[in-house]
């Protein structure tokens, strides 16, 4: 990413490396994928009693009940910004249509199928795009939960929808959630490293990202 | 009463089955395995010698240590528009205008204890709810997290939240009265013998009598309040008119809601399995096609 933050000496990008994500994005994506896996884990917990001991490690099941609203606020503020910091690369180019197409190739490792890609490929468009409509719908059913006591009890007749609504929806990002730490974690190496320290090899750069690394470097090949 | 020992018959967010595994003790100290020495207990309320004198709902709030709260005034006889986290017990009075006339309708309302307890499949809180063998349905305020999902599986709109404990309350049909043989509070301060006690098979049939009775007497639509949708309730009534309980703020026909038997059963059961197999099948796929090694693959091209 070009511009932004000067680096010091001592923070300058080694050689053939390129910056890929600044420091707030860094610190937008770590805050939100914290809190969400608080989320998700005490949300877990009250989903099933299967996952009911989740409750006792994160600090008592009354505990995570009182928290995981306030949690849940902190997870919508940082994907709000992240929409802010991402929504014009989050947008539909041309080659996606393509990538949609042969995500199978993709998935089989084939990768000399795929077009070019631009700063986010097309599967993380459809996960970022998942995330960003299911948190609005989580915040809205959540909020109702939060605080079903302050509700006319006329309309109580909702809040099983409510919570179902809710319920489904989590599970929704939960899918998208193991796919999305799988493809960082284990099937792109050196992910992980770009959102810790912000920047990729040149290589791994032109292969996943090429639209996106000749924009920024100026460079074709 | 021999009710001197409560067995658990379901735990909310509980997994397996209930502790003790059918066995439980007898008042003598041994234990006992089998079929079950508990009978299923019943409150039958006879609206139709109700006077709305309110002393059960004294009785209820002396023996559980609670004040009475303050009455509000609303031109009929309703001293308060419902019940709370610490009145859980309310006569609810209508005013109903028939063909004959102008009719005054009492019922006591309290939880009604339901074979299938919509509160107790809602709760996500593992021991919060529990329901005996004999068909008590009690909250145990030690284990409740104040999520209030209770409310939304209960059909009768029973549960009461407290918003300084951040705990739900509701009668608890004195399950620490029968548990030691007593019959509970307001039972005992009945003064027209409106209220009954007893095993449910007793009550239906008292209800059934009494209803032969308002028959005899003219009263065609009488009838008794047992709503099957919950699979019975452990709280009965006779109702003057059975066939319009709404004019006693009764619903009609009482089920536990659609989407909470959704959501705790197959969404429930989906997405466990979902998430079991989403987890196997990223794995099954990293020792298939492992990771996109793409600086090697790049320097083998240049």
């Amino acid at each position: 990413m070009s511009g932004g933050i000067v680096a010091r000496p001592a923070t300058a990008i080694p050689e053939d490396q390129v910056q890929r994500y600044n420091f707030a994005e860094r610190a937008y994506h770590w805050i939100n994928s914290f809190a969400y896996t608080y989320l998700m884990l005490t949300g877990l917990a009250l989903f099933t009693p299967l996952a009911y001991w989740l409750a006792y490690v994160l600090g008592g099941p009354a505990t995570i009940r009182y928290w995981h609203p306030w949690i849940g606020l902190v997870y919508f503020a940082t994907i709000f910004w992240m929409h802010r910091l991402w929504k014009r690369d989050m947008q539909k180019i041309p080659q996606d249509e393509q990538w949609s197409k042969n995500i199978r190739a993709y998935a089989e490792n084939r990768d000399e199928a795929m077009p070019p890609q631009g700063r986010f490929n097309a599967g993380q468009k459809q996960f970022w795009w998942v995330m960003f409509y299911c948190t609005f719908i989580l915040l809205i059913t959540g909020i109702v939960m939060w605080i079903p006591e302050k509700m006319p009890r006329e309309l109580h007749w909702v809040l099983p929808i409510i919570i179902f609504i809710h319920s489904a929806t989590a599970l929704i990002t939960i899918a998208a959630f193991i796919i999305h730490v799988y493809m960082s974690v284990w099937v792109t190496p050196g992910s992980v490293k770009a959102m810790v320290e912000g920047h990729v090899s040149t290589t791994w750069a032109r292969t996943h990202h090429r639209l996106w690394y000749e924009k920024i470097t100026g460079r074709r090949n | 009463m021999s009710n001197g020992n409560l067995e658990i018959k379901a735990i909310s967010g509980h997994v397996g089955n209930s502790p003790g595994g059918g066995d439980y003790r007898q008042s003598d100290g041994s234990t006992h395995s089998g079929a079950s020495l508990d009978y299923d207990v019943c409150k039958l309320i006879d609206t139709t010698t109700c006077i709305g004198c309110k002393a059960c709902e004294v009785a209820c709030v002396e023996w559980n240590g609670y004040e009475f709260r303050e009455t509000t005034f609303d031109n009929t006889y309703q001293t308060m528009p419902e019940t709370a986290w610490n009145f859980w017990n309310l006569i609810k009075f209508k005013e109903v205008e028939t063909d004959g006339g102008l009719q005054w309708l009492m019922r006591k309302d309290q939880c009604m204890h339901c074979e299938e307890p919509g509160c107790l499949i809602a709760c996500p809180a593992d021991g919060a709810i529990v329901q005996y063998t004999n068909g008590i349905v009690d909250f145990n305020q030690a284990n409740c997290i104040g999520c209030q999902y209770c409310v939304s599986g209960c059909p009768f709109n029973i549960p009461r939240f407290n918003e300084a404990t951040k705990k739900v309350y509701k009668c608890t049909l004195c399950s620490d009265r029968v548990g030691a043989g007593l019959e509970p509070a307001c039972i005992k301060s009945c003064p027209t013998g409106c209220l009954h006690f007893g095993s449910k098979e007793d009550m239906k049939f008292e209800a059934e009598k009494r209803v032969q009775q308002l028959h005899a007497n003219g009263h065609a639509d009488a009838g008794v309040y047992d709503p099957s949708g919950v699979k019975g309730t452990h709280v009965i009534y006779v109702l003057n008119d059975a066939k319009h309980p709404e004019n006693y703020e009764l619903p009609a026909d009482p089920t536990v809601p659609l989407f909470v038997k959704l959501w705790k059963g197959p969404l429930k059961w989906l997405g466990g399995i979902g998430m079991i197999a989403g987890v196997f099948g990223v794995f099954m796929h990293y020792i298939r096609f492992g990771p996109k090694e793409v600086d090697k693959a790049e320097e083998v091209k240049r």
